[in-house]
C-alpha cells in the first residue's frame, strides 16, 4: 500500500517528538547486532562461548564517546599450561564492530590489557578471553555516551 | 541537534530571574578539572597517560631546532625553557610596547618566528605552533595565573570583560550567562564549567587532539549559533585576556585533558 | 612524531612489571566526512608489536574504535636486564618504532 502524505507525516512527527532526527542513509552507519555476531564468530568459530572469567572496567557513564577509557581482565595464573591467549573486544554500534585483539602468552604475569575506545553511542561492549585450552570466555558492559562522537564539524 | 535543543531549553533555563551576571568571587574559582568525572582526571594526572604530553614532547624537538633564514633555534635566545619560560605562559596574553595591544603565546611565538628566525609564521592550530606553545606553557604547570596585572592592558581587560557580558547569536546567549550564572548545571549531559582557562592548550577528548582557547571560544560561538571571530582577532584576543585576568591565582595545568 | 613509553628502569626478577605506551596517531576512520561530503579516507594503526630481547611478547591488531594517539598498557614479567622495542604499523605505509631498557636483578 503506497504511504500518502498523512501517514508520512505523522510518522516523521512521531520520530521528531521521540527525539531523534529521521535521516536517510543508504547503507548501514552503524554495527548491526548480526555484524557483531558475525564478528564474534569470526574469532570463536562454533565454540561455546562461556560467561565470567573476564572483567571489563569501563565507565557506565562516558564524558565523551572520542576517548573511553577501558581495561579488560581475565582471572587466570598465567602459567604455561593455563594462561590466556588473547582477548578480543567488540562493540555493538559503531560503524565497525571490532575494537581490538589483544595477544598474550605466558609470560605475560597478568592477564590485563588497557586501551582508549571510540563509542558513536550508548551501547553494549563484550569482551572476549580465548584461554590456552581453547575456552572462550566473555561479559558484556552497557555504556551510556552523554554527547555523541565527532560533534564538532571538520575544519 | 539534541545538543540544540538543550542549549535551547538551557536559553528558558536562563532567561529566569537569576538573569544578571554576577562575577565568580575569587573563592569560589575552579578549575574546569573539578568539573570532570575520574577517568578523565587520571589522564590528566598521568603524564605518561597524559595524550597532551605527546605535543609538549614534539615542543621539545622544536624549541632546539634551529628555522628560518636566521638559522635560530628558539634555545639559541632562550636557552632551556625549563628555567627561561617558567611562569612566562602564567601572564600571558601580554602587552607588547611596539604593537601598543596584547599579544598570546601564539603571536608571541610567531612575532619570535618573523622578527628574530626570519621564518614563516605557523597557522594558527597547526601541530608545531600547539607543539610549541604547549611546551612553553608547560614550564608554568602548577603556576598561579596573572596575566592582565599590567596597568597597561586594563582597556583590552575591559574590552574582553564586555565581549564576555554581552549577549550574541541567534540564540542571543552571553558567555556569562553559562559560565557565571549557571556553572555546576548541565547542558545535553555535560557539567557547565566556569570557562577558567588554566590548562591551554589542552587536549579535548571530542577533538582528540590539543587546541587552543581560540579553538574553544569559536566553537562555543559556534553553539550558541554566533559568527566566529577569526583566529587572532583582537576580539578572541581580548576574551583570552579576560578570561586569564578572571582565572588570577588559579595555577596552570597545560597540558590539560578536557572531555 | 612522539611517543611515550613507560618501562619500569629496574625490576626484581620475576616481577610482574607494566608497559605503557602512548603514540602520536589521528586514528582517522575512514567513516567521517567533510563539510563537503567527501569520506575522509581510513588512516589508522593496524598493528602494534612490544618485543623483549627480540621475543613477542605483546601483539595487538587495532581498529577504527580505538581512539586517536592510541594509548596501551599491558604486562609482562621482567626475566631479564635489556631492551623492549616497540613498533606501530598502519596504514599509507605508517611504521614507527621506540624502544625503552629495563634492569633486571
Amino acid at each position: 500500500m503506497p504511504t500518502t502524505r498523512r501517514q508520512f507525516l505523522s510518522l516523521a512527527g512521531g520520530v521528531t517528538a521521540a527525539g531523534t532526527v529521521p535521516i536517510v542513509t543508504l547503507r548501514p552507519l552503524e554495527a548491526t547486532p548480526a555484524m557483531l555476531n558475525t564478528a564474534i564468530r569470526n574469532v570463536v568459530g562454533e565454540a561455546q562461548i562461556r560467561t565470567g572469567r573476564v572483567k571489563l572496567d569501563i565507565p557506565p557513564l562516558v564524558e565523551n564517546g572520542n576517548t573511553v577509557p577501558m581495561t579488560v581482565s581475565v582471572a587466570s595464573p598465567m602459567t604455561a599450561d593455563d594462561y590466556v591467549k588473547s582477548i578480543h573486544v567488540f562493540n555493538e554500534k559503531n560503524p565497525q564492530p571490532n575494537i581490538g585483539n589483544f595477544y598474550l602468552n605466558p609470560f605475560s604475569g597478568r592477564a590485563q590489557v588497557s586501551t582508549r575506545i571510540r563509542l558513536a553511542d550508548t551501547q553494549k561492549v563484550v569482551a572476549i578471553a580465548r584461554l590456552s585450552d581453547d575456552t572462550f570466555w566473555q561479559v558484556m558492559a552497557d555504556v551510556v555516551v552523554t554527547l555523541a562522537a565527532c560533534t564538532e564539524e571538520m575544519n | 541537534m539534541i545538543v540544540w535543543r538543550a542549549i535551547a531549553a538551557a536559553i528558558l533555563l536562563v532567561t529566569g530571574p537569576a538573569l544578571l551576571a554576577g562575577e565568580i568571587p575569587p573563592d569560589a574559582r575552579r578549575s574546569g578539572y573539578s568539573f570532570m568525572g575520574p577517568d578523565t582526571r587520571a589522564m590528566q594526572d598521568d603524564d605518561t597517560s597524559n595524550p597532551g604530553m605527546l605535543f609538549v614532547l614534539d615542543g621539545e624537538a622544536l624549541w632546539g631546532k634551529k628555522m628560518g633564514d636566521a638559522g635560530k633555534a628558539c634555545a639559541d635566545c632562550h636557552g632551556d625553557a625549563r628555567s627561561s619560560m617558567r611562569s612566562v605562559a602564567a601572564r600571558y596574553p601580554a602587552f607588547d610596547k611596539t604593537l601598543a595591544r596584547p599579544v598570546t603565546l601564539d603571536q608571541r611565538i610567531n612575532l619570535c618566528r618573523a622578527n628574530h628566525q626570519q621564518a614563516t609564521p605557523l597557522p594558527y592550530e597547526s601541530r608545531d605552533l600547539l607543539a610549541l606553545s604547549a611546551y612553553v606553557a608547560h614550564q608554568s604547570r602548577g603556576i598561579p595565573i596573572t596575566a592582565g596585572d599590567d596597568p597597561q592592558l586594563k582597556p583590552f581587560v575591559d574590552q574582553g570583560r564586555d565581549l564576555f557580558m554581552q549577549r550574541e547569536g541567534q540564540l542571543n546567549l552571553a558567555c556569562t550567562n553559562c559560565h557565571d550564572d549557571n556553572f555546576d548545571k548541565r547542558l545535553a549531559g555535560a557539567p557547565v564549567t566556569q570557562a577558567q582557562p588554566t590548562g591551554y592548550p589542552l587536549y579535548r577528548l571530542e577533538w582528540q587532539t590539543l587546541g587552543s582557547i581560540e579553538r574553544r571560544l569559536r566553537s562555543c560561538m559556534s553553539g550558541v549559533r554566533a559568527q566566529a571571530y577569526d583566529y587572532g582577532s583582537p576580539e578572541l584576543v581580548a576574551l583570552e585576556l579576560y578570561l586569564m585576568s578572571r582565572a588570577r591565582g588559579l595555577p596552570m595545568e597545560t597540558p590539560a585533558v578536557r572531555p | 612524531m612522539a611517543a611515550l613509553i613507560n618501562v619500569p628502569a629496574k625490576a626484581k626478577r620475576g616481577d610482574i612489571i607494566e608497559i605503557r605506551t602512548l603514540t602520536s596517531h589521528i586514528m582517522e576512520t575512514g567513516f567521517r566526512h567533510t563539510a563537503d561530503g567527501k569520506l575522509v579516507p581510513r588512516d589508522i594503526i593496524t598493528s602494534f608489536t612490544c618485543r623483549y630481547n627480540g621475543t613477542e611478547i605483546f601483539r595487538a591488531d587495532l581498529f577504527p574504535a580505538i581512539a586517536a594517539n592510541p594509548y596501551l598498557s599491558f604486562f609482562t614479567v621482567a626475566k631479564e636486564s635489556g631492551k623492549f622495542e616497540f613498533e606501530w604499523i598502519g596504514d599509507n605505509g605508517y611504521s614507527s618504532t621506540a624502544s625503552a631498557s629495563i634492569t633486571v636483578e
